[in-house]
């Protein structure tokens, strides 16, 4: 338990938060909506539809402001240089970015579910409550008329016989913008599958930015102002006396006409703020593309594997972030990230680009046909963005496991360590490979020049973690993972499994980078 | 996009269309809307819709992810043989099912998503695609006595350290730089 605590607690932390408030909006306005007595007549006509379909609403206002954040990658590596000082722990919680962004989505299409239904419901009751089949008091609430000769306005926006729901939908800004965001966002959603995503991620990439749609018709949604409320009048008109003797209206001194009005559209308030950092984050990531890149080297690897050495001025970088890359001559719109392996000292980038899908087939294409020493395609470059490799310094002991082109974030990650024991950097505090150092003529790893000998094929994690919790007791473990999705929940069992609460024990930290 | 399979996306854009429709459906009969007629048909064809389009199709190019559990659809689908084999049929049954949706506003968003399907299978059956079922392989992948009588024609990947070492005459045309210098002492 008390290792699940360690490596899952802060995550859970935030979802019971995020859930929590949730739970609260939708209870808050259900309840307001449900009992509030300047709703008194809009539930004679609808009953209870009308707070199913208000609290979904308020659920929906919060998610939507909360879904264009963790894509914000600009201002994620902000927040991740700023929280330098609170603990690798904090730092972990930005990696999860799209988990979150998916289960907000996923939230989202739920309350738009529930949202629909209910005014499905309204639409139609609506349109019997104009047509009389609820009662003389729906009757009566129904006939009121937005007219400044009787002094009314009107509660039912239904305000003819001819009318049907669909064409009560069809003719409100509420209506017509709800049914259009709703395509919007199932066609967002459809084309977010798994399946779609890893296979055909152009499909996936282009539909997606239907958001722009989703926001503005959002935006609109309520600017109809179709939710009627009672307002106060002079003298008041008591609901509770006044319902029974709708005739009675205006005749009666105690019951003067009741005067509605539309609610003040609110959604905007939720969403602008996200929608100007994401407008941001797309002006940066512009003027990213703006700026010159030159190459510097150029290699074609055995196995379809391409590396590019490349400059661009003020860039820096740390130890096993990614950058995302943008060729023109490919496609104008797409980013597609890539873990840099060279390392912060020197004076130049350089990715390795697995042969994957069109764009680096297309790539790997255009290199092979370039003049001996000419300069490539232009390359707009975007980040670099942090990854949970940075923390690989912090730990006493790190274990590296990397997975096919996953083994480039530590190449990185190694030949850092070369420069920093060559410039013996004090800040760094991994001692296992200060170690290696005082014996590196003797029996060095090859590729790295390491003691630790980099390991080849798949290894038995059950020893390698033993030996390791042998080897370093009383110490926390750093372990990285860029991999497959299998391997990740493999090692994170784990490190759960060799972790133990005791100070004196080795305690694991996983920490996983994939895309 | 060269290499995408449209049916793949018409799939999971159906899917969720027939679950719409059938939602919408259920809304209207339960509610007794006006026009619940056309709702009751939306449940029925909804239904129709998720259970066609529950089994995957075999992909043109690359591994096939099943849907859990999708084996017995995949042989009821498949015994109706150039009926469901065939995208313009799906295009135009889709279309069809899909237009008694509009006439009510419960199954109207059911009717937009079924529709939109049915045109991604219409662009799939231009460029030729054709429903394939996922069948189980009838033979087993290795053949254990062939394996035996032919050894590995290559040795294992890693040449042994003398070869590995990078020359200090050869570093011009070496893909990195070393860090630190090698001395030649083997």
């Amino acid at each position: 338990m008390g290792n699940w605590i360690i490596n899952h607690g802060l995550s859970a932390f935030i979802l019971v938060v995020w859930m929590g408030i949730n739970i609260f909006l939708f209870v808050y306005y259900y309840l307001f909506y449900d009992q509030g007595p300047q709703f008194e007549y809009t539930r004679e006509l609808l009953g209870s539809a009308l707070p199913w379909a208000r609290a979904p609403a308020a659920v929906l206002n919060f998610n939507c402001m909360l879904i264009l954040l963790p894509v914000c990658r600009n201002l994620l590596s902000l927040l991740r240089g700023s929280f330098i000082c609170c603990g690798r722990t904090m730092r972990k919680q930005l990696d999860k970015n799209l988990t979150f962004h998916k289960l907000v989505a996923y939230m989202i299409a739920l309350m738009t579910a529930v949202h629909t239904v209910a005014h499905l419901l309204n639409a139609e009751w609506y349109t019997n409550s104009f047509q009389g089949q609820y009662g003389p008091l729906a009757g009566n609430l129904s006939m009121l008329d937005d007219s400044s000769e009787l002094k009314t306005t009107y509660l039912n926006p239904v305000r003819s016989n001819s009318t049907t729901p669909t064409l009560l939908v069809f003719t409100t800004i509420a209506g017509l913008t709800g049914v259009v965001i709703t395509l919007a966002l199932i066609l967002m959603i459809t084309s977010s599958m798994e399946v779609i995503r890893r296979s055909y991620y152009e499909v996936f990439w282009y539909t997606h930015h239907l958001f722009i749609i989703f926001f503005a018709g959002l935006v609109f949604h309520g600017a109809g102002r179709i939710v009627r409320s009672q307002q106060v009048t002079d003298p008041p008109h008591n609901t509770s006396f006044c319902e029974d003797q709708p005739e009675n209206w205006g005749k009666n001194p105690e019951c003067p006409i009741p005067q509605f009005a539309g609610g003040f559209p609110q959604t905007w308030m939720w969403v602008i703020g996200p929608m100007i950092i994401y407008l941001c984050e797309r002006l940066l990531r512009f003027i990213r593309y703006m700026q010159p890149v030159s190459y510097r080297k150029i290699v074609i690897r055995p196995s379809k594997v391409l590396e590019l050495q490349l400059v661009k001025p003020g860039f820096k970088m740390a130890v096993g972030q990614y950058v995302f890359l943008n060729c023109p001559a490919i496609s104008q719109l797409e980013w597609h990230p890539f873990t840099m392996t060279s390392a912060p000292e020197e004076d130049f980038f350089s990715v390795h680009i697995r042969s994957v899908g069109d764009w680096t087939e297309d790539l790997i294409k255009m290199v092979e046909n370039l003049p001996e020493g000419g300069q490539g395609p232009k390359m707009a470059v975007d980040g670099p963005f942090g990854t949970a490799s940075e923390d690989v310094f912090d730990y006493e002991v790190s274990m590296l496991v990397g997975a096919g082109i996953g083994v480039t974030p530590f190449a990185s990650i190694l030949k850092s360590i070369w420069y920093k024991f060559k410039d013996s950097d004090p800040k760094l505090r991994t001692k296992r490979v200060n170690h290696a150092m005082v014996h590196f003529d003797k029996d060095t790893d090859i590729n790295t020049g390491l003691k630790q000998k980099t390991s080849y094929g798949r290894p038995n994690w059950d020893k390698e973690f033993e030996q390791v919790r042998q080897e370093n007791p009383s110490s926390v473990v750093g372990t990285f993972l860029c991999g497959p999705q299998a391997l990740a929940k493999d090692l994170e069992k784990k490190c759960v499994k060799y972790s133990e609460v005791d100070p004196r024990k080795t305690k694991f930290y996983f920490n996983k980078e994939n895309f | 996009m060269g290499k995408i399979e449209w049916a793949m996306w018409a799939n999971e854009q159906s899917l969720a269309a027939g679950l719409i429709y059938a939602t919408g459906g259920i809304v209207g009969v339960a509610g007794q809307f006006r026009g619940w007629q056309f709702a009751a048909f939306g449940i029925a064809a909804g239904v129709f819709v998720c259970l066609l389009e529950y089994p995957r199709s075999k992909r043109g190019k690359g591994t096939s992810v099943e849907r859990t559990g999708q084996y017995c659809f995949t042989v009821c689908v498949n015994a109706f043989g150039p009926l469901t084999r065939n995208y313009y049929v799906r295009a135009f049954l889709h279309a069809a099912l899909c237009v008694p949706g509009g006439f009510m506003l419960a199954t109207v968003l059911g009717c937009v998503c079924l529709g939109i399907a049915s045109l991604i299978y219409l662009s799939a059956a231009i460029h030729g695609e054709h429903w394939e079922p996922i069948l189980p392989r009838t033979e087993p992948p290795k053949r254990v006595g062939d394996s035996i009588k032919e050894p590995p024609q290559n040795p294992p990947p890693r040449p042994p350290p003398e070869l590995r070492r990078k020359k200090a005459d050869k570093l011009e045309t070496a893909a990195y730089d070393n860090p630190m210098s090698v001395t030649v002492n083997e």
